[in-house]
């Protein structure tokens, strides 16, 4: 379905209709005592920048990869409840053919870069989809200047810097213009600025093309900016999902799952929070707060 | 041999990549016993270039490198190493042993510890990172935050005087990332020089004595986090944004003229004391 997938695809992916829908999925991994996600359920709407947040080994990763089958298909592992992506069951579909409608970037980029040059990392996917060249070399030039890494095509992968590389895994994603992204950590590597252009970047991938991204990330503050919706994991389950004024606001909530809340949040309860009136949980929305306190 | 002063001294240190690329450029620093300085700066500022600099991974083409009286151009990177213990940014080019317990013990057996001080010092690291349940694992079986504890753990049981932390929180959660910042302050308290490379300003606020901005290899700003943190336009043409905490203290106009600050609960206090003066309150 994607190649040569033109606008007018894009627009029928558009509609309210969930493009991944996640049913009591449970995963335990060979040998382990306890299961990795534990009844985990969400729906994603095309065009939702969607963040999950939770303590490492919360079950992150894991619900990172099964939304293209990696688990269980190629990280062995019991599964039980439905993953459907792009109409498709991830848990049963070859990994290769959800390629074709889900975005994988995982953390440790260095791991899936294997060309020689940049362009040619970035033309990977394109090629095996059976994109033409003219468009494919289109492709390349313009996720490559959405990435900041234009000028780099004939660079090899491995001689870019940390950073540099979690950008061009990022651009060999975003070049399929795959209708799901997900992304383990996308920014771990980057610098603050670099961190919030990705960012900027996904929220423009989510509302111009109509892409659903799900995205783990620990950088509260960002999330809180940039996301549309949070999803808060526990120990395997899913234990909050909302706005991030709703999920970052609720702070016993968050406490309980061992996840930070943005700064302003932090200040706003420690100066007592004025009862029933929501938290801040933005820059913005803590200059207004803190403007309003005496 | 190594006195009072700075343990690790940089005097116009340069580094050219063969193929020409200037990563570290005429930088100076100096850093003493039980002193943290931060250092921050761009992905590609030269900072991890600094790091490999500092062990005599790699040596400067110009200007110097002096680790407890040692100079990098004249020493070989194993003597260094029983001075000066780095932690790679990606812990998988630092391990290679099949258990955790042998990744810690590997240091000091090749520094000649006897049998017994390589236990003694591979229980303190172990205990210091939490890793004790998970000394007959494979390191590349743990997940990556673990992974990255495993490196640290394995650099301390070399008991360096001088550490250098190549980005020690990625990719970790609050708790792991306390467990770092808290041995690092442990360290602190050992008269251990630490120089800490990190895109968090969150941990340098938190650990940091000095912050030191690099950017396109040379030091663009130097001093405490409060000073460093304060400039906003140097920290943004640096690509860096301060802490969110300290840059709403610095927006909010009833705290002009008060000190930076750097925590949730110095904000809570400074908007405390402003309420109590009363007077520029709406």
């Amino acid at each position: 379905m994607i190649p040569g997938r033109d606008t007018q695809a894009i627009d029928s992916v558009a509609s309210l209709s969930p493009v991944v829908s996640v049913r009591d999925l449970r995963v335990r991994y060979p040998s382990a005592a306890t299961d990795a996600l534990d009844g985990v359920g969400f729906d994603l709407v095309p065009g939702e920048l969607v963040g999950l947040v939770g303590l490492n080994g919360a079950g992150k990763s894991t619900l990172c990869r099964c939304l293209n089958g990696i688990v269980p298909q190629l990280v062995p592992a019991d599964v039980s409840g439905s993953v459907t992506v792009g109409g498709m069951d991830a848990l049963r579909t070859s990994v290769r053919l959800m390629a074709c409608v889900v975005g994988v970037v995982l953390d440790e980029p260095d791991a899936q870069l294997s060309q020689g040059t940049v362009g040619e990392e970035v033309a990977l996917g394109l090629e095996s989809m059976a994109v033409p060249w003219s468009e494919m070399v289109a492709r390349v030039d313009d996720v490559l200047a959405r990435v900041g890494l234009a000028g780099m095509l004939e660079r090899p992968p491995l001689s870019l810097s940390g950073g540099e590389q979690q950008r061009l895994v990022l651009a060999c994603a975003l070049a399929l213009r795959p209708p799901v992204l997900v992304l383990d950590e996308p920014t771990s590597g980057l610098d603050p600025l670099s961190r919030a252009a990705v960012f900027d970047l996904l929220a423009d991938v989510a509302a111009r093309d109509g892409t659903a991204i799900i995205v783990a990330e620990h950088d509260v503050e960002l999330l809180a900016e940039r996301a549309d919706r949070i999803l808060v994991l526990h120990d395997g389950r899913l234990v909050a999902s909302g706005t991030p004024a709703a999920v970052f606001g609720d702070v016993s909530a968050m406490r309980a799952a061992g996840v930070r809340v943005p700064d302003v949040t932090a200040v706003a309860v420690t100066l007592n929070g004025r009862a029933g009136e929501p938290l801040p949980v933005t820059f913005e929305g803590g200059l207004r707060w803190l403007a309003g306190i005496r | 041999m190594s006195g009072e002063g700075p343990v690790l001294v940089l005097r116009r240190a340069t580094y050219r990549y063969p193929g020409g690329v200037v990563a570290v450029d005429g930088v100076s620093l100096d850093v003493a016993a039980g002193d943290v300085i931060g250092i921050a700066g761009a992905n590609g500022a030269g900072k991890s270039t600094l790091a490999r600099l500092c062990n005599g991974l790699l040596r400067p083409v110009t200007g110097s490198i002096v680790v407890d009286g040692l100079d990098t151009r004249r020493h070989e990177v194993h003597e260094l190493a029983r001075t000066v213990g780095l932690v790679f940014q990606h812990p998988r080019a630092q391990l290679f042993a099949r258990t955790v317990a042998e990744e810690l013990a590997f240091g000091p057996r090749n520094l000649g510890c006897s049998k017994v001080e390589v236990q003694g010092r591979v229980a303190r690291a172990a205990a210091r990172l939490g890793l004790q349940d998970v000394m007959a694992v494979s390191p590349f079986e743990l997940p990556a935050p673990r992974r990255r504890h495993v490196a640290i753990a394995s650099v301390l049981t070399m008991e360096p005087r001088v550490l250098v932390l190549d980005e020690p929180t990625t990719g970790q959660d609050q708790d792991a990332a306390a467990v770092v910042a808290d041995i690092v302050r442990d360290l602190r308290a050992e008269g251990v020089a630490v120089a800490c490379i990190s895109h968090d300003m969150r941990l340098l606020a938190a650990i940091a004595d000095r912050v030191v901005v690099m950017a396109a290899g040379r030091v663009v700003a130097a001093g405490t986090p409060r000073s460093v943190f304060a400039d906003a336009a140097m920290l943004e043409a640096a690509g860096l944004l301060a802490p969110q905490v300290t840059r709403l203290g610095l927006a909010l106009p009833r705290l002009r003229g008060r000190p930076v600050v750097l925590a949730v609960e110095e904000l809570a206090e400074e908007l405390a004391a402003a309420r109590g003066s009363g007077g520029e309150m709406q």
